[in-house]
């Protein structure tokens, strides 16, 4: 699983830090999404699926 | 079978598809564009930061992928609660095993508005558009309706140098969604950016001249000149065509905790009324978040499972460079403290309270904080 992220459209809504803390977090001053593991294992892809789904800009995408 | 193909109905096939389901999806929308986000297009789309492209909500190659049969540009009109079968504008009939209503919102118009050139709306992308080109010479622009739309509208016609009056009936902008602390902090920084506001006020009517808009005249009295009016002074939920149906309308479509209308019959998004078994109460949300929330729920409901839909609301507005969150449900009633940071840096977070309990928090400019206080407050 490969991920790719579009800080420019993120709205720092934080949805993907709540559903998977380990592979996403936010920028300290604007919030803006910040991928801390661009190929995560395959024990989190539900969670990183649950994030790319909830998020409200739709900037995760997944590259199975 | 899904009515509508914005962020809720596509959002539902989505998760129908992740959900295992493989059998045939249909997504009928009324509008001809490809499905498009609608947050941004009262700001990036109208500020001509981003074209239309930038504001789709996936690329053809998901579209495709999805294996949905996607019928656009053609509205429903009617729809038979008991054979589940749809009609279409265009003469189509469509029946389903499941049906999904997902049809949003119209914006609310002003009596005298229809066919006076220089007054407009928001909610499609040719709204937008049209918008965006009555703006491309910084005219003078009077917004009329201060809740959330109505403010972003202000923000972005300022800052493409346009002389921006505010208006509304709220004493304060936005002062029903933050209350009337943080709804001054909003009028201040409004004032700051140079936009004139008449908060408190009642629009009576348009004043027009050659077929187009003059300026609008004031409950008090005072006329405001204007070369474009924006009116934004809410919406209604798009239920016509379920009109006879049986379904129960009454203010979007009345849902169970399950979002189910009918037997079979579910509604999603902005349109949808539900029983909120959290809050005891029949709720419709009109945020970006519950269109994929809710129909994440509704496409587990007709897999076979029974989720009711208790969501902790989240809305976000952009104005400026300023950024304010909300989760949970705030009431005219709620207390409302400062917990962290300071609104004079303009950088902070506010609880509000009621019966010692909190329900709703807010970050002004504090996004990563704010979802914190969020996990420790509100789930």
């Amino acid at each position: 699983m490969k991920i790719i992220v579009d800080q420019d459209k993120c709205v720092a809504s934080g949805q993907c830090v709540s559903s998977a803390p380990d592979v996403f977090d936010q920028r300290e001053d604007d919030g803006i999404v910040v991928l801390l593991n661009d190929n995560p294992p395959a024990g989190l892809a539900d969670d990183v699926r649950q994030a790319a789904a909830l998020c409200p800009a739709l900037v995760i995408t997944i590259v199975e | 079978m899904i009515v509508g193909a914005s962020a809720a109905g596509l959002s539902t096939a989505e998760a129908l598809r992740r959900q295992g389901y493989q059998d045939p999806i249909t997504i009928l929308g009324a509008e001809a564009d490809p499905p498009y986000d609608r947050p941004p297009l009262s700001k990036q789309y109208l500020r001509g930061d981003w074209d239309a492209d930038r504001t789709r909500l996936r690329p053809d190659s998901m579209l495709d992928a999805l294996g949905a049969n996607f019928i656009l540009g053609d509205p429903a009109i009617s729809l038979d609660v008991d054979r589940r079968l749809v009609r279409s504008a265009a003469g189509r009939e469509l029946a389903a095993d499941a049906i999904v209503i997902a049809t949003g919102l119209r914006p609310r118009a002003l009596p005298d508005q229809a066919g006076l050139a220089g007054v407009h709306v928001l909610r499609t992308l040719a709204d937008a558009a049209a918008l965006r080109a009555d703006l491309s010479n910084a005219p003078k622009v009077v917004v009329v309706g201060n809740g959330v739309l109505g403010v972003e509208l202000a923000a972005t016609a300022r800052q493409l140098g346009c002389a921006v009056t505010l208006t509304g009936r709220q004493a304060a902008p936005m002062e029903s969604q933050f209350g009337p602390m943080v709804a001054g902090l909003v009028a201040q920084l409004h004032t700051t950016e140079g936009v004139e506001l008449h908060s408190g006020t009642a629009v009576t009517g348009l004043t027009p001249a050659d077929g187009r808009v003059t300026g609008v005249q004031l409950a008090g009295g005072d006329h405001l000149p204007a070369e474009v009016v924006i009116v934004a002074i809410g919406s209604e939920p798009v239920t016509d065509w379920l009109a006879g149906s049986g379904l129960r309308l009454d203010d979007g479509v009345v849902c169970d905790s399950r979002c189910r209308a009918a037997d079979g019959i579910y509604a999603a998004g902005d349109v949808a009324r539900w029983y909120h078994d959290g809050q005891r109460a029949l709720l419709r949300l009109e945020n970006r978040t519950n269109a994929t929330e809710q129909a994440a729920c509704v496409a587990a409901n007709i897999v076979g499972e029974s989720h009711s839909y208790v969501p902790v609301p989240y809305f976000w507005s952009d104005q400026f460079v300023t950024k304010i969150q909300v989760h949970g449900i705030q009431t005219a009633d709620a207390e409302v403290t400062v917990v962290e940071g300071n609104p004079a840096d303009h950088r902070f977070i506010a609880h509000y309270r009621r019966d010692d309990r909190v329900i709703a928090v807010l970050g002004w400019n504090m996004p990563k904080q704010i979802r914190l206080h969020k996990q420790q407050y509100l789930t």
